[in-house]
């Protein structure tokens, strides 16, 4: 069936022929067809590492059963095409957790493999491909292999963060954390420089699972900004107070349900909101608790929140920049988006810890990681980025695949040097997406 | 729900009835909870009831695979069912989504149709009512559809069995008005499954399976005479059963 279909991001809605997997057991027949194609789960990342115009889309959002839980050892067997809140919605109540999760938690098991995902607490769990201990993968020659850290190790890495291109991930096995209660004990700290972001995001690690801070992009180099931290609690070490305090259970459900003609971010509104942001957040500055679902996934109670930035669609930007040239880098580009008038309220800044990556293409490095929404503008919005490009390629720094849309394949073989010569020897000659045509050519 | 919950589904793996499964196993907690599926795919009963066991370890499944279109098949499934424990709630949720045109053309599958749609489930329902009419409980819910409403050029062979579906529901209801077994018609409108995939690439605005089951749920408990699903449908089709004939021959649908 050909069907119009646009991911997160929304700058295009082109037609797909797609190809619905019923469950992990047909799949590997539904896949030998209507070559190239590309797996498609929910849709949330924001470019088109899911797309694959006027090509073939095999969506595994049917494909979401679960397949066993142990509860002594906390390791789920489900399809890939379930969905991280079905995970936490069955599992939370009886004490566990996804040990990793983004900022929203409805995207699908496969999807979070593919693009091997990070959270607020990458310095502790690292990327949630470190926590899948197998998983089952279709080829479109019609084979299936069955992939851990011992058996077909090299493809198992490859997959992990390998862009949908290795194959359809079927079934995966992936070990969950204990967790006393859904709540965390937060801590709220404005700042009002780079130089005390790094101090905190360094003074914090130690003690605490989580940190992020939001920041203002538009204040230049005295960038202001709230650093967020936390770790997860027992109800019993929080207070009747703390537990009933407004904001702290999941906020109601919101929907924008329509998608006005022009973006809602705007110079009008990013500034008084920027400000408002600021204060609000500064206010509430210390010690609360939160449940889990609005600690982590705020927005998910916003339905079609991409919508806000009007019919042109929207790009995010994340990069990472090592340590050594992460303040300078940073700040270079902070001055360089208010340089440009243009912003983002969604303006995430991040520490990652040096880890032994999960998978061959894994996003993350050692040094801060920094994600910006911007609107749409069309070559405007380009000459921001190709800026931007700069900073992080001489910073040694590179894109997130997950988020980006357009960045040119040289900035992305540059970043990605060190997996990428070994990771084309597994892909799958079945498998394109418009992502992998733009950066690796086919 | 009691501390033991018997849930017979016939047509288990469709995709509402198997939603539908998995909010009944979310919502019953720690407390013992027996699902009977019936089906035709043993491997999709069992991938549904393993999942079923994971979102509720509490959960047991018993899986069937029967014949749904010889009347003397279907009261042997039942008995047989009944004879393992008088069932709390009874889902009937089998049928296809036939072309329309082809039945015109092949009278042999538009009876093939009628049978699956129409006649298999209310036989289905005659059989459950007796057992469970004898016991004086139970909820005996039973998916027909709004295409059963009015019939239409574009799908009237499903929507006439549905019809019956619907017509013989508001029989059994007067039947057991007096008893303590409830009578559910669930009329869904078109939802997003595998069944009515070629719908949606026509743009058609479909509900998701996951909205309608919980509708169909809270109906059940609830013991609603007559469920739409999503609830709109009602003010749909209230206007489209009403429409005088000269307007409504003149629509393309």
């Amino acid at each position: 069936m050909f069907m119009k279909i646009a991911s997160w991001g929304r700058l295009a809605e082109h037609p797909h022929e797609v190809v619905p997997l019923a469950d992990h057991r047909t799949l590997v027949q539904s896949i030998q067809h209507g070559l190239p194609g590309i797996s498609y789960g929910m849709g949330r990342s924001y470019g088109d590492v899911c797309l694959n115009p006027a090509g073939t889309l095999w969506q595994t959002r049917r494909m979401n059963r679960f397949i066993s839980f142990d509860q002594g050892t906390g390791i789920l067997s489900c399809e890939a095409g379930v969905t991280l809140k079905e995970i936490q919605d069955c599992l939370v109540p009886r004490g566990w957790m996804l040990p990793v999760t983004p900022g929203t938690q409805l995207i699908t098991v496969g999807g979070a493999i593919a693009n091997d995902v990070h959270g607020k607490n990458h310095h502790v769990m690292g990327t949630f491909g470190e926590h899948v201990t197998s998983f089952r993968i279709a080829r479109t020659d019609g084979s299936t292999l069955d992939c851990n850290r011992d058996h077909h190790a090299d493809l198992f890495k490859a997959t992990i963060g390998g862009l949908g291109l290795t194959g359809v991930i079927s079934t995966a096995q992936i070990r969950l954390r204990r967790i006393d209660s859904p709540w965390l004990l937060t801590d709220t700290v404005p700042f009002t420089s780079l130089d005390d972001f790094f101090s905190l995001a360094d003074r914090s690690e130690t003690d605490w699972e989580h940190t992020v801070s939001w920041i203002d992009c538009l204040t230049g180099p005295q960038t202001r900004g709230i650093f967020l931290r936390a770790n997860h609690t027992s109800e019993a070490e929080l207070t009747e107070k703390q537990l009933t305090a407004p904001g702290t259970r999941t906020p109601s459900a919101l929907n924008m349900p329509v998608t006005p003609p022009l973006s809602l971010v705007n110079k009008l509104s990013l500034r008084p909101f920027n400000a408002a942001y600021y204060h609000m957040n500064a206010r509430k500055a210390g010690i609360s608790a939160a449940h889990y679902q609005s600690f982590f996934y705020p927005l998910d109670k916003i339905q079609h929140w991409n919508r806000m930035y009007g019919r042109r669609g929207f790009f995010q930007y994340q990069c990472v920049v090592p340590r050594k040239t992460a303040r300078p880098a940073i700040a270079d580009m902070l001055a360089a988006i208010a340089a440009a008038g243009d912003g983002s309220f969604l303006a995430v800044l991040k520490t990652f810890a040096e880890r032994p990556a999960a998978g061959l293409l894994s996003f993350p490095l050692a040094g801060a990681t920094l994600a910006l929404d911007f609107p749409n503008k069309g070559a405007r919005t380009e000459r921001l980025f190709a800026r931007l490009d700069d900073i992080v390629t001489q910073a040694g720094g590179r894109l997130y695949a997950a988020k980006d849309a357009r960045m040119p394949a040289q900035m992305f073989a540059e970043g990605y040097a060190s997996g990428l010569q070994e990771f084309s020897a597994f892909r799958d000659p079945g498998i394109s997406s418009a992502m992998s045509r733009r950066l690796l050519g086919s | 729900m009691t501390d033991s919950t018997r849930i017979v589904i016939i047509g288990a793996s469709s995709a509402i009835a198997e939603h539908c499964a998995r909010q009944w196993a979310g919502q019953a907690g720690h407390e013992s909870l027996q699902f009977v599926l019936l089906g035709r795919d043993q491997n999709r009963l069992n991938a549904i009831a393993g999942d079923l066991s994971v979102r509720n370890p509490a959960a047991t499944s018993q899986i069937l695979c029967a014949d749904f279109s010889r009347a003397e098949a279907i009261a042997k499934t039942v008995a047989d069912i009944v004879a393992g424990g008088t069932p709390d709630i009874v889902l009937i949720a089998h049928g296809t989504l036939p072309d329309q045109q082809l039945c015109q053309q092949d009278l042999t599958l538009a009876a093939d149709a009628m049978q699956i749609n129409g006649l298999s489930p209310v036989l289905f329902a005659e059989a459950f009512a007796g057992h469970m009419q004898a016991v004086n409980t139970g909820t005996i819910a039973i998916i027909g559809s709004v295409a059963g409403d009015r019939g239409r050029k574009s799908n009237y062979v499903y929507g006439a069995a549905k019809g019956l579906v619907s017509r013989y529901a508001q029989g059994l209801q007067h039947r057991l008005a007096g008893s303590n077994v409830k009578v559910v018609l669930i009329k869904p409108g078109p939802t997003d499954t595998p069944m009515t995939a070629h719908l949606k690439q026509d743009g058609a605005s479909l509900a998701s399976v996951e909205s309608v089951a919980a509708t169909i749920v809270r109906g059940v408990s609830k013991g609603s005479p007559v469920v739409y699903a999503p609830g709109k449908w009602w003010l749909i089709m209230m206007i489209i059963r009403h429409l005088p004939r000269f307007v409504f021959n003149k629509m393309d649908i």
